[in-house]
């Protein structure tokens, strides 16, 4: 039977493989599984079929859109825009000398102020991003990273601001230095400084914000930056148990902290392999924690995760028809169990969404919610043939990455000492641009169809209505800093910043003296400026 | 006398930290025969124009995502007209279409957008460079 059809329609490639290069066969069969080991149930170790008992049916994922641009007027506006438009949570960007921690008049920031996020130099700039909005009813996540705690302690003074003690306050910290190094680039200070922070963030957090998640563990970065998806579950395990390992090395106890750690994973447009992905995430995750570290808590063993549709999917050709990949990728991440989730505006091949394009990005989400029917029955795809074997593809080829990764380290602490010398031989940046452009050669010889780049392509017309960041922006921003850097007590400013140094120079956790520091308004270069004279400056390697 | 590689300095301007085209590009020109250096990312417009001189480079490939073209290009273009350094720019990123004129207009020879295929950057660079370099 098959033979007459193979010859009389014979297949279209020799090879079928998965986005990430994964070959799949014609058909799968039933494999013998112990189910209660391999699979168990939603709620239950290993977590594969989700993390909560009920799936969506009590709730459905946190809709939750990055956003800001500008001033913190502007951004303010629009979260409030997302808060009326069915928005169910905030997710801060900030502008690149923020993430950087630069002050908006530091040469560096110069052409950069407002554009990719919204510009803050100070508490001051806070309390504007935030106004209207109380934080005792929404969620926020930062994307903040290197300045990480300098954000998380004008967070905390904008609640204390508006009387809301920070044990109420729920969100997230990115705090994920390690991707930044990897893949994403926003690091200011050397691995084991950075390292000191991170785990301040963790011990703090533990002590004083139980609802608040200290980190969110990110791969979405390094598969923007190219990686396969295998590279994308295994670098960011990876990156994890080294975090764990820094936090035992630091003292805390695993279930102090190890609850409150999170993931961010990108979903991209192999809708089976995002979904195989995320379910062998969350299973390697559970092992990892119960049987290597030896965590009690049920809740130490969870992969919670974000999920963000790919960015690097969209066209700039035909941006309308980036509307279906986010449908697509959106709906993956959804099947794939994801716990919140920002799906990407059709325009941001070209600038910042507009309105209009994050309006239709979020009722994206909705349909799928409230109209697919999807989120009925837990984990729908558990039981396919197809799926069960790639889920158990992804995680063993991951698993090996991460032996190996295991093994560039040694000694008490291997995972984490593996992470830093990946880093600093440039491992992983090297692992994932080859990736990367394994990948643009099969677009470019068309072995990959990428609709209206590389195949039904039309005459484009221009696209124009996109978003602008005026240089209004930069100069009214300088403006009103110059004005706070007059207006403010700067005896307490430097006290507050001498404090900080003496800290810094010392073991103390570096979280209080920063909050003492912003609630004198001191301003983020500022404090960066002194733990760039205690800690140093990272300099990456430029081989690729 | 004509050179026998072309060398290419590929050059990350601005804050941004997505380098993932300026990494693809360089392999792709490297594996055409050409002689490239990247930077690295954060630069400032003097030390890209430093890099070019002290490396003596026929090509700087500018890679920028963050919006940040209008401010740092005609920097970076007048540092190289006051030194006097005779060299083809090219770019590529996040750059609505709009700007291109603007961009051109400074002296910029092309600005590569996304979904352009590698090749298309490897035959610009060597159609620009074939009365000076011997191996085109």
């Amino acid at each position: 039977m098959l033979r007459k059809t193979l010859e009389r329609v014979p297949e279209q490639y020799e090879e079928f493989q998965t986005l990430s290069g994964i070959p799949v066969e014609r058909l799968f069969l039933p494999e013998q599984k112990d189910y209660l080991y391999d699979l168990g149930f939603p709620g239950e170790y290993p977590y594969i079929r989700g993390v909560h008992a009920t799936g969506y049916r009590g709730r459905l994922w946190t809709m939750r859109q990055y956003a800001g641009y500008g001033t913190a007027k502007d951004t303010n506006q629009r979260y409030k825009y997302l808060l009326k438009q069915g928005q169910t949570g905030l997710s801060v960007a900030f502008d690149l000398p923020t993430q950087l921690g630069y002050d908006s008049d530091h040469p560096l920031a110069d052409g950069e102020v407002g554009k990719v996020g919204a510009a803050i130099d100070s508490l001051q700039d806070m309390e504007i991003l935030f106004s209207g909005i109380p934080l005792d009813k929404v969620t926020t996540s930062m994307t903040i990273n290197a300045p990480a705690n300098v954000l998380l302690a004008m967070y905390i003074s904008v609640a204390a601001k508006q009387g809301i003690a920070q044990q109420k306050l729920g969100g997230t910290v990115q705090n994920d230095i390690f991707k930044e190094y990897v893949a994403r680039g926003n690091y200011i200070f050397p691995p084991e400084p950075s390292i000191r922070l991170v785990t301040e963030i963790f011990e703090y957090c533990a002590k004083n914000m139980q609802k608040w998640n200290s980190i969110s563990i990110s791969g979405y970065h390094m598969r923007e930056a190219g990686s396969t998806a295998v590279q994308e579950v295994a670098f960011t395990l990876a990156n994890g148990a080294a975090y764990i390992e820094a936090a035992l090395q630091r003292g805390l106890g695993i279930d102090q902290f190890a609850p409150r750690v999170s993931f961010f994973f990108n979903s991209h447009m192999d809708l089976f392999e995002e979904i195989a992905k995320f379910r062998a995430a969350r299973r390697m995750w559970a092992r990892i924690m119960r049987e290597r570290y030896e965590a009690k808590d049920p809740r130490s063993w969870m992969l919670r995760f974000h999920t963000q549709t790919a960015g690097c999917s969209l066209t700039a050709q035909q941006p309308e028809n980036n509307i279906a990949r986010a449908t697509l990728e959106a709906l993956a991440a959804v099947l794939g169990g994801t716990q919140s989730l920002h799906t990407n505006s059709y325009d941001e091949a070209y600038a910042t969404p507009t309105e209009k394009a994050v309006q239709i990005a979020l009722r994206t989400q909705q349909i799928i919610g409230y109209e697919s029917e999807v989120v009925n029955t837990i984990d729908p795809l558990a039981g396919s043939y197809f799926v069960e074997w790639l889920t158990d593809e992804i995680e063993e080829q991951a698993m090996k990455y991460i032996e190996q990764i295991q093994s560039m380290g040694m000694g008490e602490y291997p995972m984490l000492r593996g992470v830093i010398n990946g880093i600093e031989s440039g491992f992983f940046q090297k692992e994932i641009s080859g990736a990367a452009y394994r990948y643009q050669q099969q677009v470019d010889n068309g072995d990959r169809i990428v609709v209206g780049v590389n195949k039904f392509k039309i005459e484009e017309e221009d696209f124009e209505k996109t978003l602008r960041i005026d240089e209004v922006t930069q100069s009214a921003q300088v403006e009103s800093l110059k004005k706070l850097r007059k207006n403010r007590d700067n005896k307490k400013v430097h006290d507050a910043l001498e404090q900080l140094r003496k800290a810094a120079e010392g073991n103390e956790n570096l979280m209080y003296p920063m909050i003492k520091c912003a609630g004198a308004y001191a301003t983020i270069g500022e404090i960066c400026d002194i733990m760039r004279l205690v800690f140093g400056e990272y300099k990456e390697r430029t081989e690729f | 006398m004509k050179k026998n590689k072309i060398k290419v300095l590929m050059a990350k301007p601005g804050l941004d930290g997505h380098d993932r085209g300026a990494k693809v590009v360089a392999q792709a020109l490297r594996d055409a025969g050409m002689e490239v250096i990247y930077t690295g990312l954060h630069q400032t417009p003097e030390q890209i124009v430093e890099a070019a001189i002290h490396e003596d480079v026929d090509v700087i490939g500018l890679s920028i995502l963050s919006g940040a073209h209008h401010t740092l290009f005609p920097k970076i273009m007048e540092l190289l007209r006051q030194k006097r350094v005779d060299v083809i720019v090219i770019g590529g990123g996040i750059i609505p279409q709009e700007d291109i004129p603007k961009l051109k207009q400074l002296g910029i020879a092309k600005i590569f957008t996304p979904g352009t295929p590698m090749e298309d950057t490897v035959k610009f660079i060597k159609e620009k460079l074939k009365n000076k370099i011997k191996s085109v």
